[in-house]
């Protein structure tokens, strides 16, 4: 056994000692965790801080008369112009119209990475059929695919939706497939002994095993979706979040520009977060066997 | 009952021969011991006995009907444990009652009385990440019972335990044997352990594993490990593995 540090152990009301070589060594690779209250502190801070470093870099270039003040615009131009779009209602239509196509195309592609994924990890014949036309697939970076979405599909939302599918199917799928092999066959085989028939074996082993990992394989995917969204939406989009950013190239209105792409990534931090949480409820046993 | 069981693992010049025409019979209410140096096959006999591997030639019968895969009247203990990790101790004893459709109410008479045999009854809403290797196994064996198996096969269950614990589970697996009267079928390389459990034990030969000796031992129920009787019962035995273990190293 390895002492921590006293005050630290004694803070934490955990006792001194690190119990197991596993504790030990997460305790090695993440370093001593911080109590909560200065942890939040320090981020707190950190954001803070890159706040008054933009300001400040604004702020020069307006003093020193470096370049265009147009081009880089300080905080609070950006949520000034954030809260005026918001009063003026034109904010929601846009973050509303990203939100949509960011749901039923992540919607559709996570249905479809589980309903082609459970069957392909679970049955090696369904796994040799659709792994080959996935993988021919796969290496193609998904933003070459768009213009042929646009050419198939049109411009309108069906295309954009679609595409999102598509390229969100991919990372779900894989990690779908892969939770289903990895799921440990001795657990397999306890149920099999317990008398479970093959549809109780999927329902309540394989499917609660292999959740963890297609829950990570999701996150990724929530990731993607916000990804590949703005790209889509810089072309031919009358609405959504990436449309304002190209409309704001179009005239110069780097505070619209940036409002939308800091709102993009909140939105896409929430996303994260309502994962996580997801995670925390359902997945309480995983933590409680990592620790 | 094990009718001359063989298993070849692969086929052709390079397969390997494991098990030879084992041939067993284990009664009603009986504890068998199976011991024998390690790569004999007894792990083997008992993944063919589970039905997790079908057997070259012969067959294995339980109450007359033979084996094709696993099933719930063959209860298994596996070394690991194998604890479902999403659920509960409750959770996972009463999870084979469950999947046979078992009403609520008598899930959790059978759980209350499995939990209170292995007494862990205070650890019942835990998980089992939160137990140490001692209760996950007790856990596995209350998991196994609760299923209500005509047989338990228990594969080097207390063989990842600390030899303290090893022993306090010995006693523990003794006293529940004298309240259920399971039969079980018991693979380990210890031959105390043997001893202090089994009805009879059976020794095997190193490979290709078949029955070399089959000892009865007729210490009481309730065995001291000190007693002069126990030690010449262990030491009878090792002369016998002893000859097998040889042959491995000749």
């Amino acid at each position: 056994m390895i002492a921590k540090s006293p005050q630290h152990g004694a803070r934490r009301g955990r006792g001194v000692f690190l119990s197991s070589l596993t504790e030990l060594m997460q305790w090695g690779l993440r370093g001593a965790a911080l109590p909560r209250r200065r942890g939040l502190a320090l981020r707190a801070g950190a954001v803070l801080g890159f706040l008054a470093l933009w300001s400040l870099a604004s702020g020069l270039v307006v003093l020193l008369k470096l370049f265009n003040p147009i081009f880089l615009a300080g905080p609070w131009l950006v949520l000034g112009k954030v809260l005026e779009l918001a009063v003026n209602g034109q904010l929601w239509v846009h973050v509303w119209a990203t939100l949509e196509r960011v749901i039923i195309g992540f919607g559709t592609g996570a249905l479809a990475a589980l309903a082609l994924g459970l069957p392909a990890g679970y049955f090696p014949g369904v796994r040799k059929v659709v792994e080959p036309v996935v993988e021919m697939l796969r290496p193609i970076p998904p933003l070459a695919m768009l213009p042929l979405f646009i050419v198939w599909i049109g411009i309108g939302e069906g295309s954009k939706i679609g595409f999102i599918t598509y390229a969100t199917f991919f990372p779900m799928f894989l990690t779908t497939v892969h939770a289903v092999q990895q799921v440990d066959p001795l657990l397999v085989r306890a149920a099999r002994s317990l008398g479970a028939r093959p549809w109780q074996l999927f329902a309540r082993v394989i499917l609660p095993a292999a959740l963890p990992e297609i829950l990570t394989g999701i996150r990724l995917g929530v990731a993607l979706a916000f990804f590949v969204i703005v790209i889509s939406e810089f072309i031919g989009a009358e609405q959504g979040l990436g449309y304002l950013i190209n409309d704001g190239r179009n005239f110069f209105l780097v505070p619209q520009m940036l409002g939308a792409a800091v709102l993009l990534g909140l939105l896409g931090y929430a996303s994260s977060a309502l994962i996580g949480l997801v995670e925390r409820r359902w997945l309480r046993w995983e933590r409680s066997a990592s620790t | 009952m094990v009718d001359g069981v063989g298993k070849t693992f692969g086929r052709g010049g390079g397969a390997g021969q494991v098990l030879a025409d084992i041939r067993l019979e284990i009664r009603t209410g009986e504890f068998l011991c199976i011991l024998g140096p390690s790569g004999c096959g007894k792990s083997t006999l008992l993944n063919i006995v589970a039905g997790f591997l079908p057997p070259t030639s012969g067959r294995v019968l339980v109450d007359g009907a033979p084996v094709t895969g696993p099933g719930a009247e063959r209860g298994v203990v596996f070394q690991e444990y194998v604890l479902f990790p999403w659920l509960t101790v409750a959770q996972n004893v009463e999870f084979g009652p469950r999947l046979k459709g078992v009403p609520a109410e008598e899930r959790r008479r059978l759980t209350e009385r499995y939990l209170a045999l292995v007494g862990l009854t205070a650890h019942a809403g835990k998980l089992p990440a939160q137990l140490s290797g001692g209760m996950k196994q007790r856990v596995a064996i209350a998991r196994a019972l609760a299923n209500g198996p005509s047989i338990i096969l228990m594969d080097e269950p207390f063989g990842a335990l600390d030899a303290q614990t090893r022993e306090v589970m010995q006693d523990e697996l003794s006293r529940i044997q004298r309240v259920e009267r399971q039969t079980v079928l018991f693979v380990t390389h210890s031959i105390r352990e043997a001893v202090y459990l089994a009805d009879r034990v059976v020794v095997m030969t190193s490979a290709p594993g078949r029955v070399k000796q089959v000892f009865t031992i007729t210490l009481p129920e309730s065995r001291d490990r000190f007693a002069p009787e126990f030690t010449r019962a262990e030491s009878e035995i090792t002369r016998v593995v002893k000859e097998e273990v040889a042959k491995v190293h000749e």
